[in-house]
Parts: structure tokens; C-alpha cells; sequence
């Protein structure tokens, strides 16, 4: 018993299914068609502020938009 | 202590039970053997607290097989963001499978099986619609039900082809000039989905 399945590639690589399944929704959404890729991407955009803590209290916050790209 | 108690109750039920007062071979029912000896040597100890739930009992169980193969199977096929088929009728459907394409018909073993980068086709009838998935898992069960979940599908007609070529040879370059495993790990999903796609878009 060398191991107990197959493992995929990108699992020896360090990486996990969520990340690899991104990966691969993220390749699909840029390869599509105009009014479909505008959507798409515009769909997975997130928009948050972040404030770090400290002593307590948080500190002014940034605001970042990122796309999902990692 | 009570790692001690399915053992010895083993040996119990093991021996000529008829000799002991306690005849638990006789008295509890065919099946949940295990729990129901557990159960009954708990009160004995200890009358006052519940027994303990075992993970099997938390489980809803699975849907048993029909005595008879249903005509159609009922596909509910959902995205994160929408559900693109929700309990549809269909004669079949073919998943990608990391396997392999794998035909599912009604009647079909229960499986789950994880989804590579290919075309999903639900026939119903003489029509055939085609989704291009990017991963996902098919969970069929007994009952003739597949859940298939997928985090991008989109229509075949919905994909660029220059797109997928461009994407195609630049991944193709980034993976003969990748150096750390992790970006070789990039380089050869972004190989095997653009590949997919080509596939999918001149199949």
C-alpha cells in the first residue's frame, strides 16, 4: 500500500480542491464571450472594508475591491 | 471503564449465553446489534443518563433502492449563484468525470464522483443541452436523483474560441518556463481547462 489513491497533481503541489476549483472557474469566466464575461466577472467582485484591531480598538479601516483573482 | 464493556460483552454473547442471567443474544433484535448491547449494559451502569448517540444515529439515511428502475432520472443541477436545473425529468446525462465521461441512466449505481474540466449533456427525448463545467461533483443516488454541482457552467455557445487559443498557448508557455511546483501545479490546470474548452467548443 505506497499510497492510498492517486493523487492529483495539484495536490502534491500544496494545493487544495477549493483553490484548485477557483482556479478553474476563474480560467473559464475569462475565456467567455462578451456580454457573459462582463457578467460573470461582475458577479465574483467582492467590495469590503477592513479595519485592523488594536488595544482594542479598531483602527480607520481600507476599503478594497478586489476581483477574484487571487 | 466503558471501553471495557463492548468487550466483555462480546465474550457474553460469545459463550453459552443460556448459563448467564443476562441472555443478551436473546434478547436484542437483529439489527442494530451493536448499539442496542451498548444501550442495555449503559442503563445497567449508569440508569439516570441518557446513552451517548453514535455518529450512524445523527445521519439521515440514504435513499434506498427502488424495487423497480425508474424510467427517468431526476437531475438537479446547481451552480453557487443559480440552479440551472432543478428536479428535471431527463433520460440521461453525461458527467466528466475525472474517470472518464460517465453515463448516467436511471436505475444507475450510487456514486460520487468528482468533476474535471469537460461538457455536461442532459438528453431528454431527441435534445441534447451541452454546459461546458469547470469542476464540480455528481452525488447520484439510489433512488435515481444525481445532484450535480459545478462552480461555473456555462452553455457551449457562451465561449470564445480566439480566447481558449490564446489562453491555450500562453498556459502551454508558462508551463515550460514554470520553475516551483506550485506554478507548475497553475500551469497545467490552466493547460487542462483551456484544453477542455477546445475540445468542448470543436468536439
Amino acid at each position: 500500500m505506497a499510497s492510498n489513491a492517486a493523487v492529483p497533481f495539484w495536490r502534491t503541489a500544496g494545493m487544495t480542491y477549493i483553490t484548485y476549483s477557483n482556479i478553474c472557474a476563474n480560467l473559464v469566466r475569462n475565456c467567455l464571450k462578451e456580454p457573459y464575461k462582463t457578467e460573470a466577472l461582475s458577479r465574483e467582485k467582492v467590495h469590503f472594508s477592513i479595519s485592523k484591531w488594536t488595544n482594542g480598538k479598531p483602527e480607520k479601516p481600507t476599503i478594497r475591491s478586489d476581483s477574484s483573482e487571487e | 471503564m466503558f471501553r471495557q464493556t463492548s468487550r466483555l460483552l462480546a465474550r457474553t454473547t460469545g459463550a453459552a449465553t443460556s448459563r448467564r442471567s443476562r441472555a443478551f443474544s436473546t434478547d436484542v433484535p437483529a439489527t442494530p446489534a451493536q448499539d442496542s448491547n451498548f444501550i442495555e449494559s449503559w442503563k445497567k451502569v449508569i440508569p439516570n443518563i441518557d446513552p451517548p448517540k453514535t455518529p450512524s444515529s445523527f445521519m439521515t439515511p440514504r435513499p434506498a433502492t427502488p424495487a423497480s428502475i425508474p424510467s427517468k432520472i431526476t437531475v438537479n443541477f446547481v451552480l453557487p449563484y443559480a440552479s440551472e436545473l432543478s428536479a428535471k425529468e431527463v433520460d440521461m446525462v453525461i458527467v466528466p468525470a475525472t474517470t472518464g465521461q460517465m453515463g448516467v441512466l436511471p436505475g444507475h449505481v450510487p456514486t460520487i464522483a468528482e468533476l474535471k474540466p469537460g461538457v455536461l449533456s442532459v438528453h431528454e427525448g431527441n435534445d441534447v443541452t451541452k454546459y461546458f463545467l469547470s469542476s464540480g461533483f455528481a452525488l447520484i443516488h439510489a433512488n435515481s436523483v444525481a445532484d450535480i454541482v459545478a462552480v461555473e457552467a456555462v452553455p457551449l455557445d457562451h465561449i470564445d474560441p480566439a480566447l481558449v487559443q490564446k489562453g491555450l498557448a500562453e498556459f502551454t508557455q508558462k508551463l515550460g518556463s514554470a520553475t516551483t511546483d506550485l506554478e507548475k501545479a497553475e500551469a497545467q490546470i490552466g493547460v487542462d481547462v483551456h484544453s477542455a474548452m477546445n475540445s468542448a467548443i470543436t468536439g
